[in-house]
């Protein structure tokens, strides 16, 4: 069980801790965030990032921040489940990568990096994954409409003489 | 960490190209010198009978050998997480079932549970029982598949044939439930689309009879045949640190001898009350991940009846005194409680209370941990609904298993570790 004053002690008393139904969440800041998954991972075993997500609260009532990254981490021994979320704002939606920490990070970075546009530095590949290479806007913002923008039928065509 | 392949004693007498990769993007390809010119590259892929879904694989090869695997997905993907935006708790559940098209309703149960979770439902013991009874039948319907065409690829012809006509068994069985043999939408929220009747019950309780003859069938036509073992043998070797660090659930987990299983370490719907037994290996092969499936279908009989002879009666959804569920059909057209309620739910300018919360609830699906992350707003839809999806973990994995095997055993690793597209891309 990880004990939230020891925590604070530590990263100093950014954390804030609270529950609902079962979950139990964290909210942190950036500043620490890798330090604080690296003394998870290594000190109070939480082996494995089952899930990272992000959500973007533009038009959510009362919402501060523009997205929150949601780290869902597990402890396989005691079977324990901890979520820590992080908020990021625009222009600069950059977190550090904790690809060095888990590699099952690589896939979800680069989804969240897709469908956001929230990057990770230091990710040796981030690249478009579900969208194509070329695609420029990012579909999970709430500023980006349900039924695209167009792209659908705007698909350059390559034709055989042309290529 | 190695690097896919089985660490010590084997040799197979090749240029042993990158015994370990240096910590570089799994994606990347070496640009090839020089001395590399016999590098050849194939397209697999997007469409390929093997890959029985839309995938596609750009391998790099020398001679036969596999050097690199760079895998690019997407083309099926259709925002499934944006439609969760836009439509509500019982809407979104036909987009859902449409996520791993082999196990529907595994994935409606997954959403549903997520759901109910948010909004504080304690649903009855009888739908608690038959949803475990059809998460089951499900887990079987998708290992059967699996476990056929990874046969069928590996030139197991009958395998795939005697496994297919056991799920048009299950087919039946969920037919006669929902009225739907694929797309079922069954669950709603606080319970399911309608009861089932003791013929349905029998129909169980038959195929619970027939399915163990047909099991052992299957089970001497691959479980020992040379030709079957030797393909996987040894093929896509994943060690318990390395799953663990990938992120990987479920059989794929479990045959690296990972010890979980959410229906045992964190009890969902009736399995708290069922006997049944959580299968592991310690070989983490393809061949392992094969036996870890196949025993699974087994126990899953044993989940199933279990919860079939003991499935209590009384409703299967919750009242009308909640006001979040759908009320039953009759009640809708001959009293007027359940026409204002009918009403209530579907409008949408009506609708119910939600916490204004965010919850990560999961199932184990056929797969591995299946689970939702749902943000509330107040609203009957949810504000953000993101699926955590087993393939897609899973064949992130892929590079890494396939590395310096043999172009014929990618077909072997794709299978045993089940990638559904649908569920890949969404």
């Amino acid at each position: 069980m990880v004990c939230l004053t020891e925590l604070q002690q530590k990263f100093g008393s950014q954390i804030v801790e609270s529950h609902f139904r079962d979950n139990r969440r964290i909210d942190i800041t950036t500043s620490i965030l890798l330090p604080l998954l690296t003394s998870l991972k290594t000190e109070y075993g939480f082996n494995m990032l089952v899930d990272l997500t992000a959500v973007d609260w533009l038009e959510y009532d009362g919402a501060t921040d523009r997205f929150s990254v949601i780290y869902l981490l597990l402890n396989l021994d005691s079977g324990e489940r901890l979520a820590v979320r992080v908020p990021v704002n625009l222009p600069d939606a950059v977190l550090p990568s904790v690809y060095g920490l888990w590699r099952g990070a690589d896939w979800m970075e680069r989804e969240v990096w897709d469908m956001f546009g929230i990057s990770f530095s230091g990710h040796p590949d981030l690249r478009r994954i579900l969208m194509p290479e070329e695609f420029d806007a990012f579909p999970l913002r709430k500023d980006y409409p349900l039924k695209g923008r167009g792209e659908r039928h705007n698909f350059p065509v390559i034709t055989r003489s042309g290529s | 960490m190695t690097d896919g392949r089985v660490p010590a004693g084997v040799s197979d007498g090749l240029l042993v190209w990158p015994l370990s990769m240096p910590l570089t993007p799994v994606d990347t390809l070496e640009t090839p010198s020089a001395e590399r010119e016999y590098v050849w590259t194939l397209n697999f892929g997007p469409q390929h009978p093997a890959t029985h879904t839309t995938l596609r694989l750009v391998l790099t090869l020398d001679g036969e050998r596999v050097l690199n695997a760079v895998p690019y997905i997407g083309y099926l993907h259709s925002g499934f997480e944006k439609l969760g935006e836009h439509l509500d708790f019982n809407q979104y559940v036909t987009i859902v079932d449409r996520m791993n098209y082999l196990s529907p309703l595994a994935n409606e149960i997954a959403w549903h549970h997520a759901v109910e979770k948010l909004l504080g439902i304690e649903l009855t013991p009888r739908c608690k029982y038959l949803r475990t009874i059809l998460a089951e039948l499900m887990r079987m319907h998708d290992h059967l598949l699996n476990l056929g065409t990874t046969a069928l690829d590996l030139g197991g012809f009958t395998a795939f044939l005697y496994f297919f006509q056991q799920r048009e068994h299950i087919y039946d069985i969920v037919e006669l439930a929902s009225g739907q043999r694929f797309h079922t939408s069954y669950t709603r929220v606080g319970g399911v689309l309608f009861d089932v009747n003791t013929d349905w019950i029998n129909r169980v309780r038959k195929f619970i009879r027939e399915f163990p003859k047909v099991y052992d069938e299957v089970d001497r036509l691959l479980t020992k045949n040379r030709i079957f073992v030797d393909r996987t043998k040894g093929i896509g070797y994943l060690s318990r640190d390395e799953v663990i660090n990938f992120s990987a659930v479920g059989p794929v987990a479990r045959a690296s001898g990972v010890e979980r299983d959410l229906r045992r370490d964190e009890p969902y719907l009736a399995y708290a009350d069922l006997d049944f037994d959580v299968i592991c290996s310690r070989g983490g092969d393809c061949y392992a991940r094969y036996l870890v499936r196949m025993q699974e279908l087994l126990e899953s009989l044993k989940i199933i009846e279990q919860a079939v002879e003991n499935i209590p009666g009384g409703p299967v959804n919750i009242g009308v005194e909640s006001d979040m569920v759908l009320p039953s059909k009759p009640s809708v057209y001959r009293s007027i409680e359940g026409l204002i309620q009918h009403f209530e739910v579907i409008m949408p300018n009506r609708g119910y209370e939600v916490p204004r919360e965010q919850i990560y609830a999961a199932t184990e699906s056929p797969n591995g941990e299946l689970g939702f992350y749902i943000v509330g707003n107040a609203e009957t839809r949810a504000y953000r609904a993101r699926t955590r999806p087993p393939s897609f973990i899973h064949f992130s994995m892929f590079p890494h298993m396939i590395r310096n095997h043999q172009l014929s055993d990618v077909v072997a690793v794709l299978g045993s570790i089940n990638i559904i597209a649908a569920e890949l891309d969404r």
